[in-house]
């Protein structure tokens, strides 16, 4: 009974969502544009011959800047600046008296987003084959699906640190500035402009033990047939969450007895 | 056109938006750790491309910093005055409020282009400076006239084509209502002003020079820190901003035109 209710509550979200989301197709067609970074990448490596001193043929280098662009694709998260609209605006209040944690909207939004967003991403990728036909490859099924579920993780993983950053709307009202902050190691460090076997030795040593690594860098080397170590991915994936999510809940519990509405 | 109106408006206007900027404190300081890391981020990833070899596209990797140091100036400049003021007409589209900017008896493009400002964009643009002044130095440059008013003229140059490229994407809101998704394509393009335009592929190189001409934006100012700079370039990116500058008032004056307040 109360699962299928929630289940209910999930799917009409979803559905919603979906539909909201379908009315701003060209929105979401720039975005998916505006991820193209990895690309720019891939050609400054291969054009100065940079890959050699890593071991990557040009080929799998390639793939894993693809991939890398796929697993971006599939795992931005723009919580923080819709909770911080709302919040200023005060229309977290009316959200706040459903019998229903916002965030689930906001789920439901981010995963309504991707479900538009894959169509044009797959189009992004056949022009990507076309520029670079050596470079097309099959992944087996059990890779596809592990890849599939990485992302999803490294997706939850970043739902829940800007949900956690969104949070601090109820204490400073300008949440998305430390946002900004966090997406510079985000950047840098996840592998989305340089596989992070690149990586200074420096670097490396300690770059494991922090989430970023395996927001991009895993699911795309897991994908793009790189060596990775699978087992050892997933489970630091899931044990980030279950570091993040009673962050989450205690900080959430927090906020909302130190919010106040906007008027009161 | 009355100049001394101008100036005192401008005065006005950075006088009250320097006011309600203030306010948030705290977020200025954060802004400026984002700039600090997100410039220690790109080094990170020079260092990344330089590991193995000597040379990118013919930049050693001291002359390749000064790109950095530009490029951090003119991402100031962007903060500071066109994202806030520009992602604002899309604001003033979709509530209708343009109306009142049209309606005041001021030129409507200089009031949205400079109606706020961002003051921590002024320390990003600081840091630029300190940069570029290491650059001068390990790079070992003499610094005389000719040089200063050249590399003035450059800079001048890619803040106008760096300006007109922002407000022909806001522009175009007047017909698709919402660009924010537009203005995250431009960003991401821009990115690559981060490396020298001769460590690219030939198509791209094309693609960046003319079609949008970034390369002309940090390339060719860091050239002529460089003394490499031939004349042609210079004289080339004069005409380019030129012919940028006055397209983005003609296009304005045409988009308006089309433009339909919110309720009619």
């Amino acid at each position: 009974m109360i699962s299928n209710l929630i289940n209910r509550k999930i799917f009409t979200l979803l559905k919603v969502q979906y539909s909201n989301m379908l009315e701003y197709r060209v929105e979401i067609a720039l975005w998916a544009i505006s991820g193209i970074i990895p690309f720019f990448m891939l050609n400054i490596w291969t054009n100065n011959n940079l890959n050699e001193s890593i071991n990557i043929s040009d080929i799998l280098l390639s793939r894993y800047f693809l991939c890398a662009f796929f697993v971006r694709q599939f795992s931005v998260v723009w919580v923080v600046f819709s909770f911080e609209e709302d919040s200023l605006m005060g229309k977290v209040s009316p959200y706040l008296i459903q019998p229903l944690n916002p965030f689930y909207r906001y789920f439901a939004q981010h995963l309504a987003e991707q479900i538009t967003r894959f169509p044009f991403a797959l189009i992004i990728a056949f022009f990507f084959f076309v520029f670079n036909p050596e470079s097309i490859w099959i992944p087996n099924l059990g890779i596809l699906l592990l890849s599939i579920v990485s992302t999803f993780l490294s997706f939850l993983i970043q739902f829940l640190i800007q949900s956690i950053v969104a949070c601090l709307c109820f204490w400073t009202e300008k949440a998305s500035s430390i946002e900004r902050l966090l997406f510079i190691p985000t950047l840098f460090l996840s592998g989305l402009l340089a596989p992070v076997v690149s990586f200074p030795a420096y670097v490396k040593s300690w770059i494991y033990l922090t989430p970023f690594p395996y927001l991009i860098d895993f699911p795309a080397n897991l994908l793009s047939g790189n060596e990775t170590n699978i087992s050892g991915g997933l489970i630091m994936q899931i044990l980030w969450i279950f570091i993040l999510f009673p962050l989450f809940k205690k900080i959430w519990s927090e906020g909302t007895k130190k919010y106040t509405a906007m008027g009161s | 056109m009355n100049l001394r109106k101008y100036l005192k408006v401008y005065k006005k206007f950075l006088h009250t938006s320097l006011a309600s900027e203030l306010e948030y404190k705290t977020n200025i300081l954060v802004d400026l750790i984002t700039a600090i890391l997100s410039l220690v981020g790109s080094i990170f990833l020079l260092s990344i491309f330089f590991q193995n070899s000597g040379y990118i596209g013919g930049w050693k990797f001291e002359q390749a910093l000064i790109i950095q140091a530009i490029y951090t100036i003119l991402n100031g400049i962007t903060n500071t005055w066109f994202n806030p003021n520009l992602t604002e007409i899309v604001k003033h589209i979709r509530e209708g409020t343009l109306d009142f900017v049209l309606l005041k008896p001021i030129d409507s493009q200089f009031f949205i282009s400079l109606k706020k400002i961002n003051p921590s964009g002024f320390l990003e643009i600081m840091l630029g400076f300190l940069m570029l002044f290491f650059c001068i130095r390990i790079n070992q440059i003499n610094l005389n006239l000719s040089f200063m008013t050249l590399s003035l003229i450059t800079i001048s140059c890619s803040i106008c084509i760096l300006y007109s490229l922002w407000f022909f994407i806001s522009t175009t809101t007047i017909w698709f209502v919402k660009t924010w998704n537009a203005i995250e394509v431009l960003r991401s393009f821009l990115y690559i002003g981060r490396f020298p335009l001769s460590s690219f592929s030939f198509s791209l190189r094309i693609f960046f020079s003319v079609f949008i001409p970034i390369a002309f934006i940090t390339t060719i100012p860091s050239e002529v820190f460089l003394g490499l700079s031939v004349f042609w370039k210079i004289l080339l990116e004069i005409i380019v901003a030129t012919i940028f500058l006055i397209n983005s008032r003609k296009f304005w004056l045409f988009a308006l035109k089309f433009y339909s307040s919110a309720s009619s």
